[in-house]
């Protein structure tokens, strides 16, 4: 997939999730993959990019329960959100579900399953992904 | 950075004072009903012109630095202007940095910058936070601000659940406890029962500490900091000014700020906060003194692990020995490096803006003999480490007294 350089925003990332697609911008000269992607690659400087697909499995490298929530959670709480390791070394934050709360590990291999269209009064309307034991 | 790491300041600054407190002053600290920021910052003010009785404010004072981290408290912006009105020092140039909880320990940098580069002779740098009025859940979201929103906040991230995944993977990969993590709550509360400014002025036990309610697992309410009222101000000039004003200085020898990626998740390390290690080589390297000279530290406690982490990256121990530090008594005011004696962010409070400069008012009391109950005994070189997020940026101060 080839897109114009002021494509690779996280609006696009999001626009991506909605069609249950991972995908970070990958720098055509010094091949970094940014996630998020970025306009202009930290490395190397350079602003031309490809979407390139990405992992959707992982290992967890950290946890919390969330019990305190902000006011667009509370209804959820107590729940579950770590920060996972895809594959290619690339880490994404993302809630846990369909896993007991005492059943989480560090280091227990998940999957991303996309989610629909939360609408949150005042937040942008993105969709969510959350991550479950593979 | 790197290049400011390495050359003016190795030659020509080792040791050598950049700037000199010569008056502090803090309000109290804790829920300061019916006062808006502005007027709590004026008792900050109020104190350090009264410590300093040589200094003329209207006349002296030639710039105004101040961290403030959210219009939304107040529905308020603008700091700058409004704190030297109400501070009574109008017309100055006067300005707001933010950088969340570290927005005054940048004021103090920036303020570090007017005075060493000779545009002002002297300054008024503090800061200022009132949040109490609002209720726990907004200013859960408020401070949420200060993370990474589409990839953190967006995900149900909380401030605590940013540093309870820290906590979580400095368990893991070093055997911390919660125990230990409550130690920090037990020594912080026991130093804020001598601090008559402090939020919270009662000790708690360790079985208080690990049994309170989980905000985040496995942080509980008592690993957390306080939503707290509160203004800190301090008084720069030119080291070589400063006894026109005082004849108990405490100079400023070294300054350090660093910034990382403001997602937790895309930093290199989860159980240190590179930001502050960079910002901690940069201060010890230009005052010229290593860890181990440090005699008195504030650190930024903004939850237990927090300051377990800072242990680690202020080099008080080794990386993964935080946790036994803090249980060892060590840390404690009779102990071999008190850190935190004003009770820190956990039992003073954390007025986030005002956080940074309180810090360094705390450090100011102790080098100079006025801590009372909580004075460490021939302190003359402090350290004050101030974090904005969960680590995106720092800055590390180091004084000596004069």
């Amino acid at each position: 997939m080839t897109a114009q350089p002021q494509n690779f925003t996280i609006e696009q990332f999001y626009k991506n999730i909605c069609q249950k697609k991972l995908m970070g911008g990958k720098c055509r000269k010094c091949g970094k993959i940014h996630l998020p992607p970025r306009p202009l690659c930290d490395n190397c400087f350079s602003t031309e990019f490809e979407w390139v697909d990405l992992p959707t499995t992982g290992k967890l490298l950290t946890y919390t329960i969330i019990h305190v929530a902000p006011p667009q959670f509370q209804n959820m709480a107590p729940y579950t959100v770590g920060i996972v390791e895809l594959e290619n070394g690339i880490k994404l934050p993302g809630m846990i579900r369909d896993v007991p709360l005492d059943g989480i590990k560090i280091g227990m291999r998940l999957k991303m399953e996309f989610g629909g269209l939360q609408q949150t009064q005042q937040w942008p309307q993105w969709p969510r992904y959350y991550f479950k034991p593979l | 950075m790197i290049l400011f790491q390495g050359v003016w300041r190795k030659v020509k600054l080792k040791g050598k004072p950049l700037a000199s407190i010569v008056s502090a002053g803090l309000s109290r600290f804790g829920k300061l009903e019916g006062l808006c920021a502005r007027e709590i910052f004026a008792q900050a003010a109020k104190e350090a012109y009264e410590r300093c009785p040589r200094l003329d404010p209207k006349k002296d004072i030639k710039a105004l630095f101040i961290g403030h981290m959210g219009e939304s408290y107040e529905h308020q912006g603008h700091t700058g202007a409004i704190a030297a009105d109400w501070a009574g020092v109008l017309h100055i140039p006067a300005t707001r940095t933010e950088a969340a909880c570290s927005s005054s320990g940048v004021a103090l940098r920036a303020a570090v910058y007017a005075v060493a580069s000779g545009l002002c002779d002297v300054v008024m740098v503090g800061g200022v936070e009132k949040m109490t009025h609002r209720s726990t859940p907004e200013v859960t979201e408020f401070l949420a601000m200060a993370a990474d929103f589409p990839f953190e906040q967006w995900h149900g991230l909380t401030f605590p659940g940013l540093y309870a995944l820290i906590a979580t993977a400095h368990m893991h990969r070093y055997g911390t406890t919660e125990a230990q993590l409550a130690h920090v709550a037990v020594k912080n509360h026991y130093n804020g029962s001598l601090n008559p400014k402090a939020h919270i002025q009662k000790e708690i036990t360790l079985e208080q500490a690990l049994s309170s309610r989980v905000i985040a697992w496995p942080l509980k309410l008592f690993d957390c900091s306080l939503i707290t009222d509160g203004a800190s101000c301090l008084i720069l000039t030119r080291p070589e000014l400063a006894k026109k004003y005082t004849d108990a200085p405490v100079h400023i020898i070294g300054s350090g700020q660093a910034c990382d990626m403001i997602g937790l998740y895309e930093r290199e390390e989860l159980t240190s906060l590179k930001a502050a290690k960079l910002a901690a080589k940069q201060a010890y390297e230009m005052a010229g003194v290593k860890p181990e000279d440090i005699d008195v530290a504030e650190v930024h406690d903004c939850f237990t692990i927090a300051e377990i982490v800072a242990y680690e990256d202020l080099g008080f121990c080794k990386p993964g020995e935080g946790g036994r530090l803090a249980e060892s008594g060590e840390t404690s005011l009779k102990g071999r490096i008190p850190v935190n004696t004003s009770g820190g962010l956990k039992a003073k409070g954390h007025p986030v803006g005002a956080t940074g400069t309180a810090q360094a008012y705390e450090i100011y009391l102790q080098l100079t003999g006025q801590a009372e109950k909580r004075q460490v005994a021939d302190a003359e070189i402090g350290l004050s480490h101030n974090v904005g997020g969960s680590g995106a940026t720092a800055t590390v101060h180091i004084y000596k007294r004069g």
